[in-house]
């Protein structure tokens, strides 16, 4: 393209600068930067007839939890603190049959959790993190032990396998209404 | 520098703005695709627990949010309420919003839609039970408890 004598005039291109501060002001003010996260879990199917035979499930499988409306609590009819819901909780799935009154194995073991129409979803939350966190533990554990790395960086069909030997069991009982 | 100086005057020579434009279009550009849309105005209260072990969601467009609290406005008194979208509902309303949420996406994405429980740390149980059970009815199985990060001690 050879220039031509004749030049066109340039545009003022001085009011850019406006006009893109003016849409940089509107995003910024019309988004949010907050990450959206939280603790992701399954709801159980909805089944219309009642199982008349339910599965037997031995007692000393099964971890009972209990959060009541001051937000307490039992777990395995003993007073607790949230904190150390945690390591109570990885003693009972790791138990394999070691203590009379804990999991006979992992893939048995059931976490029972039951909670009061009251109950702050506060705690309720606590609680929830907490079992996560040590089933995560004892996966991360596994998962390290196995295949050397931990189990969020696992590909499909290992983490297929950690969660086939250390299954997420939580249950969740209809609350307590009064 | 002597080319630079205006003829006569003593004064600086002005800043060259050309590249301003150029600077706050990347600030913008940058802040386009870092950020979301602000989706619903809040009515209620929403202070979300803190927790430690979190995911993060990896694609926003296949979450819908329910959020529960306290109202802000008084007026609508001061029992924890929920809102969809951008209104008061009741639990009865939640089928009909997940159905219609359903409906609004691609049908290979259906499988995928998770449905996010904002509610307020002071928020009781009863009604956060209230709506897993609707969930469940229309077989809106993945759900997430928003909860934000606790920083370790």
């Amino acid at each position: 393209m050879a220039r031509k004598s004749k030049e066109v005039p340039e545009i003022n291109a001085g009011s850019m600068a406006d006009i893109a501060f003016l849409l940089l002001i509107f995003f910024l003010v019309t988004t949010t930067m907050d990450q959206d996260s939280g603790i992701s879990r399954k709801l159980p199917a909805k089944s219309d007839e009642i199982i008349k035979d339910p599965p037997p499930v031995k007692e000393k499988n099964i971890f009972v939890v209990l959060l009541n409306q001051n937000n307490q609590l039992l777990v395995e009819e003993k007073l607790m603190n949230v904190d150390d819901l945690k390591n109570a909780t990885i003693e009972f799935i790791t138990n394999n049959g070691k203590k009379d009154n804990l999991s006979e194995s992992p893939q048995k073991a059931v976490v029972s959790l039951r909670n009061h129409r009251l109950t702050t979803y506060d705690s309720y939350v606590a609680v929830q993190d907490q079992l996560t966190a040590a089933y995560n533990e004892v996966r991360n554990s596994i998962a390290n032990q196995k295949f050397g790395k931990p189990y969020d960086e696992l590909d499909k069909e290992q983490t297929k396998e950690v969660r086939k030997a250390y299954p997420m069991n939580i249950s969740e009982a209809e609350p307590i209404k009064e | 520098m002597s080319r630079f100086k205006k003829k006569g005057s003593g004064k600086m020579a002005p800043i060259s703005t050309a590249s301003l434009p150029d600077i706050v279009f990347m600030l913008l550009f940058f802040f386009m695709v870092s950020t979301v849309m602000r989706e619903n105005t809040l009515l209620v209260k929403n202070s979300l627990p803190k927790a430690t072990q979190i995911k993060k969601i990896k694609r926003k467009s296949l979450v819908d949010y329910i959020y529960v609290g306290n109202p802000r406005d008084a007026k609508f008194g001061t029992q924890p309420k929920i809102q969809l979208n951008d209104a008061f509902a009741d639990v009865e309303d939640i089928q009909t919003w997940v159905l219609n949420n359903r409906d609004s996406r691609r049908e290979e994405e259906v499988k995928y839609l998770t449905t996010a429980i904002k509610a307020d740390v002071k928020t009781s149980m009863g009604i956060v039970t209230d709506i897993k059970e609707e969930l469940r009815e229309v077989q809106q199985y993945k759900i997430m408890y928003s909860t934000a990060k606790k920083v370790d001690k």
